[in-house]
């Protein structure tokens, strides 16, 4: 049909070239931290964890508070009782209100748990950056004293330090800080000699970027994720090592409340009254999950790698 | 490879050197002595000193150090002051049974279930099958093995009365510990396995050997799975301080003779040499099967033995 080819030639016209606009990005851009909320908030169980998580946090640090009773007063009037009207998880043998003992004792697990993590990050990410930026023959050393340290089973010397300190939250988070920072500094100076080999480090020193502007703008912010994924994951295991030394009876001491207290005292008297054990058992388990949940999701969320 | 064992049975060494030197020093840190410190009072001081000098207790701390050294480079690890006139090595090695039993048989059921789960997950990867599997493997690392080990002798022993309760009387008892220390061993497994296999399902040979039209079956067992269970040598570190932590919480909560149960014990004693004994034991043991880890996965895996020949 040639003779229609000139109609619709007339309903186009020339669009006038706007330069400006074929370059504009539309989209606000992202940073990195927005980007990975994005990408965390697709997964379900990660936020349904994070959500429980905050539910439990806000339980440690009110929940003593929001029961009739505080954690050590003893009633010998009402030792060993079911959970009722009066005391929601019932009583052990002192009489003491376990509703009150958990919550207290969540608030100090989590609390251990989050120190010595803290203190792992502090130490690990010195260390590891220190040997990876130093290089050489510093580094060779320093890695030297990490091969020895991680041949040493780091529970059997944090019992041993158990022992010879006073327990006490303090002692329990220093032993476990004293081999739980290797970790930490391995994966760091692992990074960060990766990215020390990397292009862009390359070009930004071709371009005569100053050593602590490469530090500052490229090395720690690319190392962000992985310091965070790693504490994710120091956090479960410090809340269980607490727990154990408790359970062994090398940590914190009754009236002292803690997962681990609770449990040990729960699992003593299990034949008759189980849900002395069941409630912080289940309570631990709950924290730990979805710090392991979350821990995976937030890796997933903030490694690149990982991008679909 | 030579100069490689070399160097690393030099670490070894000096690992085991430090461990015994900071335990030792430790051990002379700590408060209390192994003795009845009320029986000892009463004693005159003559006998006090024959008690401290039968265990060479009298000497400086540094001469105690040096003969400790000593007899430990000779496999001597002492006395032990609560089980009189005992050896540690000898007291050790007659609890060594039932741990090594419980051990082995958690490693073997974890291995097997652990690769079962692994395996389904990644070849139904996002399916329910997927899903179920790390939901085990995510209560298993997050379920403190003392915690299932109670709730497991509670219902299964107590109140269903399906299993012995505790004590090492026949092979029954052996089995409610395994099942309570080999679930950690399945999580570390199924999730380790699941990566490597969705990793290795991704490579090229994998799609060469579907273009070439070979079954399913022959591509997963000639292909998959055998390249992915290379790597699974690499968390035996992982797994055997699982089973070495769990022994401890678990034999006691079983009442099983055990090594980990004698360690407990022997903290609770203030038994020093029994202590320093089975840190050695443990550290030993640790060290060694990081070792022989490091060499099989050079043997296995050619691409390693290269990069470590090097450095």
């Amino acid at each position: 049909m040639p003779q229609d080819t000139h109609n619709i030639d007339a309903l186009f016209k020339p669009a006038a070239a706007r330069p400006g606009d074929q370059e504009k990005i539309s989209k606000k851009s992202l940073s990195a931290f927005q980007d990975s909320w994005r990408r965390l908030r697709q997964n379900k169980a990660a936020i349904i964890s994070l959500v429980i998580l905050i539910v439990m946090l806000l339980l440690a640090i009110a929940g003593p508070w929001i029961g009739h009773h505080n954690y050590y007063s003893t009633d010998y009037g009402a030792v060993y009782q079911k959970p009722n009207a009066e005391h929601w998880f019932g009583t052990d043998k002192f009489g003491r209100d376990q509703w009150a003992r958990i919550w207290q004792g969540t608030r100090i697990s989590l609390l251990i748990a989050v120190l010595a993590a803290a203190l792992d990050l502090v130490i690990g990410v010195a260390y590891g950056a220190v040997s990876a930026l130093l290089g050489g023959r510093t580094d060779n050393v320093m890695q030297r004293i990490i091969e020895i340290l991680t041949g040493i089973p780091s529970l059997i010397i944090i019992i041993l330090l158990m022992m010879v300190m006073k327990p006490g939250i303090v002692t329990i988070m220093i032993a476990m800080s004293i081999t739980g920072w290797v970790n930490m500094a391995r994966l760091v100076r692992a990074h960060i000699m990766k990215l020390k080999s990397q292009e862009f480090v390359l070009a930004a020193r071709t371009l005569g970027t100053p050593t602590s502007r490469i530090i500052w703008k490229h090395l720690i912010p690319n190392t962000i994720g992985i310091i965070v994924i790693n504490t994710m994951f120091t956090i479960p295991s410090a809340i269980f090592t607490e727990a154990f030394l408790s359970f062994i009876g090398l940590g914190l001491q009754s009236p002292m409340s803690s997962l681990g207290v609770l449990i040990n005292d729960g699992f003593s008297s299990l034949n008759t009254q189980p849900y002395l054990l069941l409630y912080p058992s289940i309570v631990i388990v709950l924290i730990m999950v979805t710090f392991n949940i979350l821990g995976d999701g937030l890796r997933d969320a903030l490694d690149p790698r990982m991008r679909k | 490879m030579k100069r490689y064992i070399g160097i690393r049975i030099i670490y070894m060494i000096i690992t085991l050197f430090i461990i015994s030197t900071v335990t030792f020093f430790l051990m002379k840190a700590l408060p209390g002595t192994p003795f009845d410190e009320e029986k000892l009072a009463q004693l005159p001081d003559e006998q006090k000193q024959m008690i401290y000098a039968s265990y060479g207790l009298d000497k400086p701390v540094f001469t105690q150090y040096v003969n400790y050294i000593k007899n430990v480079a000779q496999g001597d690890l002492g006395t032990s002051f609560f089980y009189t006139g005992q050896k540690v090595t000898d007291i050790i090695s007659g609890r060594l049974f039932p741990s090594a039993l419980i051990g082995l048989q958690a490693v073997l059921l974890g291995l097997a279930v652990g690769l079962i789960l692994g395996i389904v997950a990644a070849y139904r990867h996002n399916t329910g099958w997927d899903y179920a599997t790390m939901i085990i493997a995510v209560l298993g690392v997050s379920i403190p093995n003392f915690v299932l080990a109670a709730l497991l002798q509670y219902y299964v022993g107590l109140k269903w009365g399906l299993l012995p309760v505790a004590f090492w009387e026949s092979y029954p008892s052996s089995i409610l510990p395994s099942v309570a220390l080999c679930v950690g061993v399945i999580a570390l497994i199924a999730r380790f396995v699941r990566t490597e296999m969705l990793e290795v399902l991704d490579q090229d040979y994998v799609t060469t050997a579907k273009a070439k039209g070979l079954g399913t079956i022959r591509i997963m067992f000639q292909h998959v799975i055998r390249n992915s269970l290379i790597s699974v040598i690499t968390i035996l570190g992982p797994i055997v301080v699982n089973l070495l932590t769990g022994s401890l919480v678990i034999e006691n909560i079983f009442g099983i003779p055990g090594i980990g149960s004698l360690f407990v014990d022997s903290i609770k004693m203030n038994d020093y040499s029994t202590i320093m004994g089975i840190t050695l034991f443990y550290s030993a043991f640790y060290v060694l099967v990081m070792l022989v880890v490091d060499l099989l996965y050079g043997l296995v895996d050619p691409r390693i033995r290269l990069a470590s020949g090097k450095g």
